[in-house]
């Protein structure tokens, strides 16, 4: 049996029920299921195109010849190249997330051990300049061109020099 | 002695050649089935889903069913019926699959509306009628797609399959007052779309 015979061919159940003096859409239905018509001639025609455009289509893409197999195959590597292609994705977005975070800390580490080392050389700058402050207010304090014991001593000189 | 495990013998084979026999009726009933059913389970489900793959793949898979399931079959509805019934089943559970697999929804092989529109046969009209029947067959396909999963079905069954409405109710598992209120909210959107509300 064709397709033709099966599909293109097969009666108009509806359409045959017209002919008898029934309702195109609706052949057994009571008054009271009047919202189950399509009531106006417009409707009943366009549902009669749609079924007809339904027939046409299903038995043009039944006879269309199927490339099963190929497909499959198609699909099966498609599926494993959109997963390997995920893993991928994946794998590289926690590497790169997990090498961003070792990298932050890193640098937070390394800008920490400078901020130490510069407070460490300014204190350590401040106890030199302090310590040289008090040694030459020591000195100033203390020193004296002579010692007093020695002052007639140096008049002498000086005045033998004046000479 | 002898006699008896020979009557023994003689059953045994009788009763083999019996289950045989009903087995290749079996066979040939079902393949009557599938031969004449095959192409309206293909186009119903090509009209609900709109994708001629997945409605080859899910007609496979109907009649592979039916055909394991074919002992249990007891004639209480058409064998058409029972068909519909295991399509319609698979056809819900292949898109709550599909909804929890949200990546795949992309890829869809459903053609869209305007191709679905194509398929009209001219006929002996002209080019302005052909025209006008074809933007009507897209009105009504663009209603069909904004109906609920079980209104579609049930507007399919009955417009395209021109099933009746018990044959309906037996098909979907629903009461036909069920049937019924979901066939007219269905044909009342359908005459909206055509612009045929008063």
């Amino acid at each position: 049996m064709s397709l033709r015979d099966q599909f293109g061919e097969e009666p108009n159940r509806l359409a045959e029920r017209t002919e008898m003096g029934g309702d195109a859409m609706a052949p057994e239905l009571h008054p009271i299921d009047e919202n189950l018509s399509p009531g106006t001639p417009e409707l009943g025609e366009a549902l009669k195109n749609f079924r007809a455009s339904i027939l046409a289509w299903s038995e043009a893409e039944y006879s269309r010849p199927r490339t099963a197999v190929k497909t499959v195959r198609q699909r099966s590597w498609r599926l494993a190249a959109g997963w390997a292609l995920g893993c991928v994705l994946v794998a590289g977005g926690a590497g790169g997330a997990v090498y961003e975070r070792h990298h932050r800390q890193e640098l937070a580490r390394m800008a920490a051990a400078r901020a130490a080392e510069s407070e460490r050389l300014v204190a350590a700058e401040r106890a030199r300049v302090e310590e040289e402050d008090l040694l030459a207010k020591v000195d100033s304090d203390v020193s004296r061109e002579v010692p007093s014991a020695m002052e007639p001593l140096a008049r002498l000189m000086a005045e033998d020099e004046a000479k | 002695m002898a006699a008896g495990t020979a009557l023994e013998a003689m059953t045994m084979a009788t009763a083999e050649e019996i289950a045989a026999r009903e087995l290749e009726t079996a066979t040939e009933e079902f393949s009557r089935v599938v031969e004449s059913h095959r192409p309206q389970i293909f186009r119903f489900l090509l009209a609900l889903t709109r994708d001629a793959d997945l409605a080859e793949t899910l007609t496979q898979e109907c009649l592979l069913k039916a055909h394991l399931n074919w002992g249990s079959f007891r004639g209480e509805s058409s064998a058409m019926t029972w068909l519909m019934r295991i399509a319609i089943n698979l056809q819900k559970d292949h898109w709550r699959n599909r909804r929890m697999q949200f990546w795949r929804r992309a890829r869809t092989n459903a053609v869209d509306l305007d191709e679905a529109s194509e398929w009209l046969p001219s006929g002996e009209r002209s080019v302005e009628q052909q025209l006008l029947a074809r933007e009507r067959v897209g009105q009504v396909w663009k209603a069909v797609e904004g109906l609920s999963e079980r209104q579609r079905t049930v507007f399919l069954l009955r417009y395209v399959e021109e099933m009746e409405l018990s044959e309906i109710a037996r098909a979907t598992g629903l009461s036909e007052g069920t049937v019924k209120s979901h066939l007219s909210r269905a044909v009342a959107r359908v005459r909206a779309e055509l612009g045929g509300r008063r």
